[in-house]
């Protein structure tokens, strides 16, 4: 079939299967993201990303993977304590934060004009995805799943009034913190293929426009996974054929849904 | 019916003791020595101006914040202890508009670990239709939260806060949302409950007029328990007066 021709290569076999596993996960993470008002934690933790590498290569860690991971769990756990904590409002607290972290990961990087190794991150390519990351990917995603059988309607619960969960002896704090290292991490392994700068856009914008047209949990879900899978296969494609980067397209794909479930919403009164 | 099935006349026999509660945050004393005795089939209605910290109360009865002193739940004629089990309803819910949580949802969320993403279970969706059959409130099972109105939204919270059949119920009262009538029934509703289940309740309130007609006990909080008794020795006290400012008719 003329239309899978793309898929005689290896590097588009292996960034279908990404996408096929990547996608649905942010579907559904993205789902409470937007629920918990947290858009602007999952942009911070994915600028993050920048520093946790820098200090990477300060200690001369060979896997800088390791280090920007491990980065980016400390750093939701502090944003996560920090907003509770502090009395300014919590998306100064996150900003102050996300740029003063994000400016010295960039002057460590910049050092002696180096930057442009570590430039490719920010859009991202999936394309270059190999078979071993595909596991890692696969790993994350059974996790995610596990967590979201066995905790979902404890976050949904948590999120909706906090002390009626605590009184019903829901570890509030635990799974507040567990969702966020969750975040961390899926941000965090997907970062490399998605980009920092539409990585949000890919958690946000399908929970987004599903909830435009949902009634409840289950229509909610289901919509998010099937609005972020269709935008990253058909993103995929498109941009094999158009020769535009794979991340942007899935991107411009998913705005294009948000802005057609928004309109049709409206017109029946959602 | 099996709702009739649940209506267990009060004992009167039980009774939930707070001893020496005390709580402190971030190096402030906000309670201290809270002495509460309440019975089961009565109606406690906490009061007290803005900051007393009924809220604070409230919390920590719940476990949501740490406190000194100790909550035990008895049988007054033999002294066993039990374990005591509370219902609570806040007074609100952080949702906003558009949000896809319907009643069957939150009421899940909170009762069951089917997670509600995946699936519908049969067995909880009778079991909470049968919960707010009580308030006559089941045919917003499928309806959202967020488009529920303030007394709706009541009556589902009711609902749920009884399902566990708890020995306290602990209610903050709406300032918001919610209209002379649904005042009226929201009073009414608490009434009966407190006569038809076994359970005790403690109530924030905010109006003092339906205080007056509901409240078997009234405790006037401010740090600490200023004065507690029935309505008429409450509202004539000078601690009354000096809190509010004015001896209410009686």
């Amino acid at each position: 079939m003329e239309i899978f021709s793309w898929l005689q290569y290896d590097f588009m076999k292996y960034a279908f299967i990404a996408v096929l596993i990547i996608t649905p996960l942010f579907g559904m993470m993205g789902t409470m993201i937007v629920s918990r008002k947290m858009a602007f934690f999952s942009d911070a933790l994915g600028h993050s990303a920048l520093t946790g590498i820098a200090i990477g290569v300060v200690l001369g860690v060979n896997n800088t993977n390791i280090s920007m991971i491990l980065f980016a769990i400390v750093f939701a756990i502090l944003l996560n304590q920090l907003s509770s904590k502090v009395v300014a409002s919590t998306d100064t607290v996150i900003s102050v934060f996300s740029s003063c972290s994000m400016a010295i990961g960039l002057a460590i990087l910049s050092k002696g004009g180096n930057f442009s190794k570590y430039s490719s991150i920010l859009v991202g390519d999936i394309l270059s995805i190999t078979p071993t990351e595909i596991i890692y990917l696969i790993v994350i995603f059974a996790i995610t799943l596990g967590f979201w059988i066995l905790g979902f309607n404890k976050l949904l619960a948590v999120s909706l009034n906090r002390t009626l969960a605590k009184s019903r002896h829901i570890p509030v704090k635990l799974m507040e913190n567990l969702f966020a290292v969750l975040t961390a991490l899926i941000v965090m392994v997907s970062i490399k293929w998605v980009g920092i700068l539409i990585i949000n856009a890919l958690l946000i914008l399908p929970a987004a426009a599903s909830r435009n047209i949902s009634e409840n949990m289950r229509e909610y879900h289901f919509f998010s996974i099937v609005f972020s899978m269709f935008s990253g296969v058909a993103g995929l494609i498109i941009s094999y054929y158009t020769n535009v980067a794979t991340g942007p397209m899935i991107v411009i794909i998913a705005s294009i849904i948000y802005f057609a479930t928004y309109l049709w919403g409206r017109k029946h009164n959602m | 019916m099996t709702v009739l099935r649940k209506i267990i006349k009060p004992c009167g026999l039980h009774c939930i003791k707070v001893n020496h509660l005390g709580v402190t945050l971030g190096g402030q004393e906000i309670l201290k020595d809270i002495n509460l005795h309440i019975h089961c089939g009565s109606l406690n209605a906490i009061i007290g101006r803005n900051g007393a910290g009924k809220s604070t109360l409230i919390r920590a009865i719940l476990g949501d914040i740490p406190h000194s002193g100790n909550i035990e739940f008895k049988d007054s004629e033999n002294g066993r202890i039990q374990k005591l089990k509370i219902g609570y309803v806040p007074q609100s819910l952080n949702i906003e508009k558009q949000t896809p949580v319907s009643v069957y949802d939150m009421i899940a969320a909170y009762q069951s670990n089917v997670p509600v993403f995946a699936v519908k279970s049969h067995k909880q969706r009778e079991r909470i239709l049968e919960h707010l059959q009580v308030f006559k409130a089941e045919y917003l099972i499928d309806k959202q939260v967020c488009n529920l109105s303030g007394g709706e939204l009541q009556r589902v919270m009711l609902s749920m806060a009884i399902m566990d059949e708890p020995n306290l119920l602990i209610l903050d009262e709406p300032v918001s949302g919610i209209d002379q009538n649904g005042m009226e029934l929201f009073y009414k509703t608490i009434y009966q409950l407190k006569e038809n289940y076994d359970l005790a309740v403690i109530l924030i309130s905010h109006d003092l007029e339906y205080v007056k007609r509901y409240a078997d006990k009234v405790v006037l909080l401010d740090g600490t328990i200023l004065k507690q008794g029935n309505v008429k020795e409450v509202f004539s006290s000078g601690e009354f007066t000096r809190v509010f400012g004015k001896k209410e008719e009686i």
